[in-house]
């Protein structure tokens, strides 16, 4: 691989990283502007954080959205681990046209996908608000489970499973002892991309919502048209700094992983979807 | 058998996808015995023991462990246990707790399990392995995990899917030599599968002999490898010079038997409804070159080519119908005879077996006559 030592290089690559990330520094910078303006720098202040969190006007809509991106995302698990496991271990006619209808919830656009619901819901008469916000989610977050899970399934040595039931153990217990276990890696890196897919809807969220049960996203859409205030910098700035925690930790455990059961990949499998999951 | 009978597979058909693997297979196999399928790959050993195991179901017949109809059991409901080809060890456990797997299903005080692993570990002599990984062992030593993992739950079978296949020959030999002292000392009952033909001659206590998911034979290493009841046995195992030809009188303890190239002796068939197109098996160690016509036969032929080895004299010779003979004999043998030289083929008449069938073109055929001579014997 060709490394970029040159002079000109490294300043190709520190401009691309500086256009990347200037946006989203600018927002941290601006969290601890005391001016109210963005235009202007008027020192530095912790005042938005604490009017971030002195009125409700923010800090609901954010716990709504990870209380829906929780819910929905261990739901989707459950359905596409299971979805996935089940349609691997046996042939039937229709599967191939089953896991294309199980990938058209990230296929067809999703302001489709939000007026289907909406008519759906209203036909059953379901009210809108978290409950459906929460169902519209899971729907959408189960094919990244699926499709994750599905691969890393692949290569998981079918006689580990075969070993399990020859040595006494039922075919649930050697789900719950062995396949998942095996699959934990790619189940939780589902997990990741789903919360990240439901933590940031702005559509499916906007056609499900009902007066009272704002989403963060939707709430930060509409409060646009008033500008962008300071408290948002300063919720941003929040929430960039628990994703880099994040990803600080799931790279450690995955280093943890690795190093625990390197050649697990031997007979598990290729272990690359984890790590493209992961970031 | 003379054991007791602890397992017996009768009628036992299985089909892939339209394609029968396995057509009736009758097997009975004793208590404490070291029975090895032979076969080609592709000959149905594999899926013979997958039915025992339950990992399979046969589309017919029934499997019989210990006097109880097993057919339909799954495989956590029986007491046999499976050592796979490519050992299957659980990777996200260590070797504790992949050997105690097992025996935490079936309830087994901490103690007690703690007490059996050990002791597993020191009869596959891996005492102190119990916090490694599966991916921190060699090939060999997973291999032994994955034994012990098995012979833990001291089941009343013990299947091995070619357990060896992926060692060098070196560990290969080793472990021959360790699995066959561990079966004699626990007494289990093991039912190896290999497509090695030494490794079963020199392990077993009952060979058979499978190919196209029949039996071709079964019965003692010494047995089939001194009579071969098939052409294929004969050759699968070990070397065989194999003769087209016609039974004929008997004389005395020996049988004639004409070829195309001449007359020969032949041991004298104990089935009395032999064709009279047959074929005759003998072992390359048993083949005599002389440069006098020997009694009782008139073959005789051009050394083509001699490769000396050492300890043997391999010699290459083609008779006059065009039959290719191999024969090897004493290394201290070579400058005898030259190459192009005219000799004369024989052997003690005990060690020709005659073999049912004359070109197996058909394999139903084949099967029949083999069948036959079997029933007879």
């Amino acid at each position: 691989m060709k490394r970029y030592t040159g002079l000109w290089g490294k300043l190709y690559i520190a401009l691309i990283l500086l256009l990347l990330y200037l946006p989203i520094g600018v927002v941290v910078a601006y969290s601890f502007n005391a001016s109210k303006s963005t235009a202007a720098w008027g020192g530095f202040t912790l005042d938005w954080y604490i009017s971030l969190f002195s009125s409700s006007e923010y800090t609901d809509p954010l716990l709504n959205s990870l209380l829906v991106a929780v819910i929905s995302v261990a739901g989707a698990a459950v359905i596409g681990t299971l979805a996935a496991v089940g349609t691997a271990s046996r042939s039937f006619r229709t599967k191939g046209a089953f896991e294309s209808v199980a990938m058209i919830p990230i296929m067809i656009p999703e302001i489709i996908l939000g007026l289907a619901l909406l008519s759906i819901f209203g036909l059953m008469d379901l009210p809108m608000g978290l409950p459906a916000i929460v169902l519209g989610h899971i729907t959408f977050c189960i094919p990244y489970i699926y499709l994750v899970v599905r691969g890393r399934l692949r290569g998981i040595d079918k006689s580990v499973l075969e070993a399990a039931r020859d040595l006494g153990a039922s075919s649930l217990r050697t789900f719950l002892t062995i396949t998942v276990p095996l699959l934990a890696p790619a189940i939780g890196g589902g997990c990741l991309l789903a919360f990240a897919m439901s933590f940031d809807d702005v559509i499916i969220s906007f056609f499900l919502s009902a007066p009272g049960a704002d989403m963060l996203p939707v709430k930060v859409y509409s409060s646009l048209k008033l500008g962008l205030t300071p408290e948002i910098n300063a919720l941003f700035a929040l929430m960039l700094l628990a994703i880099l925690l994040l990803l600080a930790a799931g790279l450690g455990a995955g280093a943890i992983y690795r190093r625990a059961s390197s050649a697990g990949r031997k007979t598990a499998g290729k272990d690359g979807l984890e790590d493209s999951t992961a970031v | 058998m003379e054991a007791e009978t602890i397992l017996s597979l009768s009628q036992i058909r299985k089909s892939f996808s339209d394609t029968e693997v396995l057509h009736g297979l009758d097997l009975e196999i004793g208590r404490g015995e070291f029975v090895t399928l032979l076969g080609p790959s592709g000959c149905g050993k594999t899926t013979t023991i997958r039915i025992v195991a339950g990992l399979e179901r046969p589309d017919s017949g029934r499997v019989i462990l210990n006097g109880k109809d097993v057919t339909d059991l799954p495989p956590d409901k029986r007491r046999v246990n499976t050592v796979f080809q490519n050992y299957a060890l659980f990777p996200h456990m260590n070797v504790y707790k992949n050997i105690a797997y097992g025996l935490k299903i079936q309830g087994v005080d901490k103690e007690e399990i703690r007490r059996r692993v050990k002791e597993m570990l020191e009869l596959v002599e891996l005492p102190g392995f119990e916090n490694r990984r599966p991916a921190e062992l060699s090939g060999g030593q997973r291999q032994r995990v994955a034994i012990a993992r098995a012979l833990v739950l001291q089941p009343e079978i013990l299947l091995l899917d070619e357990p060896l296949g992926a060692l060098d020959l070196q560990l290969r030999r080793q472990m021959q030599r360790e699995l066959k002292s561990i079966q004699s000392r626990l007494g289990i009952t093991f039912i190896y599968i290999t497509h090695d033909q030494e490794e079963a001659l020199n392990m077993s206590d009952r060979i058979v002999v499978m190919r196209e998911g029949y039996i071709e034979q079964a019965g003692t290493p010494a047995g089939i490898y001194e009579h071969p009841a098939t052409r294929f046995a004969a050759s699968f195992i070990g070397e065989s010079n194999i003769l087209d030809g016609r039974l004929g009188e008997r004389e005395g303890e020996a049988s004639v038997f004409e070829t195309a190239a001449g007359r020969c002796l032949c041991a004298a068939p104990t089935a009395k409804t032999l064709p009279a197109d047959t074929a005759l098996s003998v072992r390359p160690d048993d083949i005599q070159l002389t440069k006098e016509p020997p009694a009782g036969f008139t073959l005789s032929g051009v050394i083509e080519d001699q490769q000396y080895t050492g300890s043997l004299l391999r010699t290459t010779l083609r008779l006059t119908d065009g039959t290719v003979i191999k024969s090897n004999r004493h290394g201290r043998l070579l400058g005898q005879m030259e190459t192009g030289q005219q000799v004369y083929v024989s052997w003690n008449p005990a060690h020709a077996a005659v073999i049912g069938g004359y070109a197996p073109a058909e394999k139903e055929d084949s099967r029949t006559v083999c069948g036959e001579a079997e029933a007879k014997a």
